[in-house]
């Protein structure tokens, strides 16, 4: 059932980023350099629904029909990495005008040169997977 | 004063980000799961890679419905390619693409999380480091969409 939602609720969300022009960098970076709000509307619009839902279905049932549990707030902690990764992922977005979802689904509107950033999404996490087991394998080692 | 703001139009924009919050709310209402898009890549990875960090928990588990909010994001995309019939090609550079992608792939796997994840489920679960994350990729990028537009 979870591949089912996921897959449904993915076919909303692209279709909703196709609509909105957020598929397309051109519109993100029109945003990022303060020419069209609009962005501001998709994230805010997205933002509404998704804290009512995620305020609200908690309280109203005991648990989901298909799942043990609702995920809930985790109280992570703000890190240092958690903030140089952020300046990190903000260099990114604005150099590209690209996102995981907006990327992916942009290839599903037919806007192939977006597959050199999903190349780079890969690539990227690839090399960040790769030092992190690097740093966690010599600390275990080292124990 | 909505013509500056919003020179092409703000229905589509709203309807759109209604759109988003409505495919994220439909597997959470119904499995009581987040479904953030970055860590798909990782949970890719731990297929192929041994390493410890791509072996952790979190993206074994999760890793079988990823491929399938990936696949409902790029199918999403296709019926809108459908339903405009129209095709939108970006000019920007591949390498713009490549080297951008690159960071985002690596800041979203380093900070935990992206736009969706931090700016949109993170915000709507009340994270206080999805705000501390959110407000800072959006100031950085602002300053570097900038940046690059005055030197590109």
């Amino acid at each position: 059932m979870i591949k089912f939602t996921m897959y449904l609720g993915g076919l909303l969300f692209g279709f909703g980023l196709a609509v909105a022009g957020a598929t397309r960098p051109e519109i993100v970076l029109s945003f990022l350099q303060l020419q069209d709000y609009g962005l501001l509307l998709v994230i805010g619009g997205a933002l509404v629904v998704s804290l009512i839902v995620f305020q609200g279905i908690p309280r109203a049932l005991k648990k989901p029909p298909y799942g043990e549990y609702f995920d809930g707030h985790d109280g992570f902690p703000v890190t240092r990495q958690s903030i140089i990764g952020a300046v990190i992922f903000g260099v990114g977005w604005g150099f590209s005008g690209l996102c995981p979802a907006t990327s992916l689904a942009a290839i599903g509107t037919g806007n192939w040169p977006i597959l050199y950033g999903i190349l780079g999404m890969f690539l990227g996490t690839l090399l960040y997977g790769r030092i992190r087991s690097t740093v966690e394998e010599s600390e275990s080692e080292g124990k | 004063m909505l013509e500056n703001l919003f020179p092409i139009g703000a229905d589509h924009y709203i309807v759109g980000g209604v759109l988003v919050g409505l495919g994220i709310a439909i597997p959470f209402v119904l499995t009581g799961t987040v479904a953030g898009v970055s860590t798909f890549f990782t949970a890719a990875w731990s297929y192929v890679c041994p390493g410890s960090f791509f072996q952790t928990n979190w993206y074994r588990i999760s890793r079988g419905w990823r491929w399938f909010l990936t696949a409902g994001l790029i199918s999403g995309g296709a019926l809108y390619l459908l339903w405009s019939g129209s095709v939108e090609v970006t000019q920007i550079e591949w390498w713009r693409l490549l080297i951008g992608g690159m960071f985002v792939g690596i800041g979203a796997r380093m900070s935990g999380g992206c736009t969706s994840g931090h700016g949109i489920c993170g915000l709507a679960a009340l994270e206080k480091v999805s705000l501390v994350a959110t407000v800072t990729f959006l100031a950085v990028a602002i300053g570097v969409a900038h940046l690059t537009a005055l030197i590109i």
